[in-house]
């Protein structure tokens, strides 16, 4: 047993316990973490398997992106799990039943003696064999129509979250800038035309009004 | 020494364990997501493991690809519940019989 072989046993096991956990556990957000350690785990597996760069592509894209959203989904929403649990022990056996019976069938297909299937060991790697060399010049050769593709299915995406998520609020005091630049004079402008204004002779008495320089005098 | 096989059970694990938490978390949409998920990592598993044994490394070009459309696929998912969420104040499946089905 080679230590490479080990480690594919503790990675391979600690994936299946955390799927279990995203299966059973009663709170979403237990489960989400528990497919964040799934994740991280099949990386480990693909890192044995020489796959560098998607490894960490799954890092990175999963439980970077998409389980943080994940999370963010499960924490914003005020979900009560006790009435999601409901049928979960009626339909616990005929979901086991179904799982055991695919299980078995798959498991039957690798044993390769009763099917006469032969499997190679995997492919020798040449010296100085870089995987996401390897992987970028077939995106960018023979698939690079493919990866276009993919980036407007990711637009795509991004503009129907939003689409479907964006409401109109009534009753909110928000700018509207278009407005404000689409503003012409006539509408902030007034001109009147009124009379001329003539001073207004004085009613009180001379001896009333104090001249300004007395008055700063007695304030020193 | 890792064989194709090892590689192919773990695969068929992950995704028989997906199908059970479909079955048993049945109205739950947060937990059904997760289990999809946990479905298309199987299907990877599967992808990576025959692009290397085989030495063709098309197979992980493909995984990419399914990566992007995963990550598409469960905003699309979320975005839709966040809108469920607010008109129906639920996410119990069997409370989302609007349309009669």
């Amino acid at each position: 047993m080679t230590i490479s072989l080990l480690l594919f046993y503790l990675f391979a096991s600690v994936t299946v316990l955390a799927g279990i956990g995203v299966v059973l556990s009663r709170n979403p957000v237990h489960a989400a973490l528990f497919l964040v350690l799934a994740f991280v785990s099949t990386s480990g597996t693909w890192v044995l398997l020489h796959a560098e760069f998607l490894a960490i592509a799954l890092i990175v894209v999963y439980v970077g992106a998409v389980m943080v959203l994940f999370l963010f989904v499960v924490m914003m929403l005020d979900i009560k799990a006790d009435p999601l649990r409901e049928g979960f022990a009626r339909y616990l056996p005929i979901g086991l039943l179904v799982a055991g019976v695919m299980l078995f069938q798959m498991l039957a297909l690798l044993s390769a003696k009763y099917f006469g299937l032969s499997f190679d060991p995997m492919a020798k790697t040449p010296v100085g064999y870089s995987n996401t060399e390897e992987v970028g010049m077939l995106l960018f050769t023979k698939y690079a129509f493919p990866f276009e593709v993919a980036s407007v299915v990711l637009l795509v995406a991004a503009i129907a979250a939003v689409a479907l998520t964006l409401r109109k609020r009534t009753g909110l005091k928000t700018q509207d800038p278009n407005a404000q630049v689409l503003v012409t004079k006539a509408q902030r402008l007034k001109l009147v035309s009124m009379e001329a204004s003539v001073p207004v002779a004085l009613s009180e008495p001379e001896s009333a009004a104090q001249p300004l320089d007395t008055v700063i005098g007695a304030a020193k | 020494m890792i064989t194709l096989p090892h590689y192919l059970a773990l695969s068929a694990i992950l995704f028989c364990l997906s199908i059970a938490g479909i079955f048993i978390n049945r109205k739950n949409v947060i937990i059904l997501l997760m289990c999809i998920e946990l479905m298309l990592l199987a299907v990877n598993i599967n992808f990576v493991a025959f692009s290397r044994f085989l030495g063709i490394a098309d197979g992980q070009v493909f995984v990419f690809f399914i990566l992007t459309v995963a990550a598409a696929e469960s905003a699309i998912g979320l975005a839709i519940l966040v809108v469920l969420f607010r008109n129906r104040r639920t996410i119990n499946v069997e409370e989302l019989d609007t349309l009669r089905g």
